[in-house]
């Protein structure tokens, strides 16, 4: 993958080479539904020494750090939200995978629906244009009439 | 003194580059025919010198040379001769001269093939292409010079990243840089017409089998790149949504939109403004994936602003490529004619509809890989963007336009009956449904998205064979008319059908194995037996073996059907490479029909047993192979009559030369 490639460009291998490996047995929680919520949160939460890799993927040692620490707050009784905002409030939003709907990220959320309407109505002019004038013929411009006036004008060779 | 010589030809290759990038475009506009004349010769030159070039940076890899810097430090003398080879492009430098070749491949192609073409078209079009493959040299000259010697040169090189030595390293950049660097001829032709200020059904013709190429091999590269991923990093996953592979996911998406387009264009003459910025876009969104892979602005807008060199390098050619032609597309898409008219309902209107969601879906790609960048760079506020985002806005964008398939090739130009297609599809629509209902049966209602996701897939995979059967009008005349029918059919029709087919197939492997893998983690000794997908996996031992650069833990596996007899044994193994240090886990995979059992080897547990990992991947490798029917039919509608005869008529061709 090409992904691979610019991590060797930079250096960046910490992820892959650690020798530890994504959630291991002895992290699991012996609770099924917890484990199953542990495992959903952890798909969400970016680790954040790694490019663009969730905790749940992920090798190195902060992913692990903060797979247990998900777990232990989901044991003591946090909803899937509160471990979420407990992560946010210690990490800061780069922790979130899928970034909260706020301000700032009002253009991100926002831009697909937008551009899938700004491109209906742009095909929708576009249409009615045609149709209100569907034999669109251009006038000359002055420039383009001289151009005529002098090839007629010209002497036949 | 190879290496010399390899550096000789690629700065000289720059020097004639820049004279293939200004004679012909000066010709094509003083009517010079000798000015314009050069570009053939140099294109083929430039070609042979960058060649020339590869080849001796392939010497020095092949009998390791260490006084080359780069193959100091990509490269160990002990490495297996394969890895020697795709070494020389596992890296900055090396790939960067790879592109360069490709870029110059196809030029030359243009140069070989462009007979037919204006000559004024083709001195641009070729103009063009140099002027992309002079700032490409250049910036291979000036900060990524791979022939840079060290001295005193060292006795053992530092090996190339052990996840790089597999296969495919051979095979993934080569195919991705084909696609990649294909559609610069679609830029080319693009600038090209709107330098000339002239453009017609022609034209498309033209670009339409450049296109096919370029989307035929990217397709080939992520899909490739994606089952590199799936088996090398050992966890099974098969797509990130990580900028990387955005990076080639986006011109993807726009070469499709590009290719669906261009077929608007040749068949009705339409759509011609839209299909010239499009192949702009493609292009420019291939040279923003260069950017974003080369300059390291992807890990850190920071490092980026500490080390400007290479990254500013590419970025102003970033600049300079997109914003130049979009300057000149505003600046002369208005000298353009206007195509010909077509109903809303209508294939025309299809294909728009088509065009609007795959644009859609790559800006949609766009702004989710650079929104954290631009973010960060304005505000200093940093977050993340992954694939929980993409899926939740990919994904519905995605959903119209698969359910719209079908319709596509069935409506008529022109004019639609929306109806009567829908009628057509009717047996389509409802064996779809019969699937939805099987699953949701199965599943006792609770696998919804599964079920209508394979509802989805079924519908693709049938609406694209009904095209075929009622082109045919099989089971309405007799077996051998329709026969006769179907041999007769051009070979784009076929394209269609089975790229079509090959959509739903992909669907199918990405539902299947999305909603019904299953994955278990656990702590195994020999002889304890775990089961997975309706087999049995059972450990019997761990073995060490060392090869010529790395040390290998293997688990050896065996697999028993559900009547406990022995199917066949798997191997799951940790490497290790003493050189970098690095450990690589080769998963271990075994293909059932279309699905497969995935085996990762964790670590050592205390006592005494070793970290499994097991998936059971229902349908998974349906993902890949939809992949390769695409380019199948990529490939059958690249060899259609029309664009292997290349047809142009003579008459245009002379009518051009009468008004150039």
């Amino acid at each position: 993958m090409k992904r691979l490639l610019v991590l060797i460009i930079l250096g960046l291998s910490l992820c892959l080479a650690g020798a530890a490996q994504a959630v291991s047995p002895d992290e699991m929680l012996s609770n099924p539904a917890l484990e199953k919520r542990a495992r959903t949160i952890s798909a969400e939460l970016r680790c954040m020494v790694c490019q663009n890799e969730s905790i749940d993927d992920s090798n190195a040692d902060l992913a692990k750090d903060l797979r247990l620490l998900v777990r232990e707050r989901l044991v003591a009784g946090d909803t899937d939200q509160q471990v979420l905002d407990f992560l946010v409030a210690r990490y800061g939003e780069f922790v979130l995978l899928k970034p909260r709907l706020q301000f700032s990220t009002l253009l991100l959320w926002g831009f697909p629906i937008a551009a899938l309407v700004a491109g209906g109505f742009a095909i929708l002019i576009s249409i009615r244009r045609r149709r209100a004038n569907p034999a669109q013929i251009t006038p000359l411009t002055d420039g383009e009439k001289r151009e005529l006036k002098k090839i007629f004008a010209a002497p036949k060779e | 003194m190879t290496v010399e010589l390899g550096h000789f030809a690629l700065v000289l290759a720059l020097a004639l580059s820049i004279v293939q990038a200004v004679l012909p475009v000066l010709g094509a506009r003083r009517n010079d025919e000798r000015m314009m004349a050069v570009a053939v010769p140099a294109a083929f030159t430039v070609f042979a010198l960058i060649a020339l070039s590869f080849v001796a940076l392939t010497t020095a890899y092949v009998l390791s040379d260490f006084s080359v810097q780069n193959v100091f430090e990509n490269s160990h003398s002990q490495k297996p001769l394969l890895y020697k080879f795709t070494g020389v492009w596992g890296n900055h430098e090396g790939s960067m001269l790879l592109w360069v070749l490709i870029l110059s491949f196809f030029s030359a192609l243009v140069a070989f093939f462009g007979n037919n073409l204006p000559p004024a078209l083709k001195a641009n079009v070729l103009g063009v292409q140099a002027w992309i493959g002079s700032a490409f040299l250049l910036f291979i000259v000036a900060t990524s010079n791979p022939f840079t010697r060290i001295n005193p040169a060292p006795i053992e090189g530092q090996d190339l990243n052990p996840i790089l030595q597999d296969i495919g390293l051979a095979i993934h950049p080569p195919m991705l840089y084909l696609g990649y660097v294909g559609f610069s001829v679609c830029f080319s032709f693009a600038v090209a017409a709107l330098i000339d200020g002239r453009i017609d059904a022609a034209w498309a013709r033209w670009v339409r089998p450049w296109a096919l190429t370029a989307w035929l091999f990217l397709t080939g590269g992520i899909a490739m790149g994606s089952y590199w991923a799936y088996y090398e990093l050992g966890w099974g996953g098969w797509w990130f949504w990580d900028p990387v592979e955005n990076a080639s996911f986006m011109p993807w998406l726009a070469g499709t939109a590009l290719l669906h387009s261009a077929l608007v264009m040749e068949k009705r003459s339409a759509l011609k403004i839209w299909t010239i910025l499009l192949a702009i876009l493609t292009f420019s969104l291939s040279l923003l994936g260069t950017f974003l892979v080369r300059s390291g602005v992807l890990t850190s807008v920071h490092t980026f602003a500490t080390d400007p060199g290479r990254g500013l390098f590419i970025l102003a050619i970033l600049v300079l490529f997109i914003g130049g032609s979009l300057a000149l597309f505003a600046w002369r898409a208005q000298t353009l004619e206007p195509g010909g008219l077509f109903q809303p309902i209508s294939r025309e209107g299809a294909l728009v509809f088509n065009n609007l969601f795959l644009t859609t879906a790559a800006a949609t790609v766009l702004i989710g890989t650079l929104y954290p960048l631009l973010l960060e760079s304005l505000t200093g506020e940093k977050i993340s963007v992954g694939a929980p985002f993409f899926n939740l806005t990919f994904g519905p964008l995605m959903l119209p336009l698969l359910a719209a398939v079908p319709f596509g090739p069935l409506l008529a130009w022109k004019r639609g009956d929306i109806l009567a297609v829908a009628q057509r599809l009717m047996a389509a629509f409802f064996i779809a449904l019969i699937a939805v209902g099987l699953v949701l049966y199965q599943t006792s209602a609770s696998g919804v998205l599964a079920a209508f996701g394979i509802g989805l897939a079924v519908w693709l995979m049938l609406g694209a064979i009904t095209d075929l059967v009622l082109k045919t009008g099989f089971g309405k005349t007799s077996a051998s008319t329709a026969f006769q029918r179907l041999v007769g059919l051009p070979r784009s029709v076929f394209g269609t059908t089975l790229a079509h087919f090959a959509l739903g197939v992909t669907l199918l492997g990405i539902v299947a194995v999305s909603t019904f893998a299953t994955e278990s983690v656990l702590v195994m000794k020999p002889g304890d037996t775990i089961a997975a997908g309706g087999y049995t996996l059972r450990f019997d031992r761990t073995e060490s073996v060392k090869s010529s650069n790395y040390t290998e833990d293997q688990g050896h596996f065996t697999v028993l059907n559900s009547s406990g007899t022995e199917v066949t044994v798997l191997l799951s193994s940790k490497r290790f490479f003493p050189v970098r240090k690095m450990q690589t886990t080769e998963a271990g995979i075994k293909t059932f029909w279309f699905s497969q059992l995935y085996v990762s080897l964790g670590d050592a547990a205390k006592d005494g047993g070793v970290v499994v990992r097991v998936w059971w991947k229902p349908l998974v490798t349906l993902i890949w192979l939809g992949g390769v029917a695409m380019m199948g039919g990529g490939c059958l509608s690249l060899f259609d009559r029309r664009l292997r005869i290349g047809a142009p008529a003579k008459a245009k061709l002379s009518k051009a030369r009468a008004t150039a």
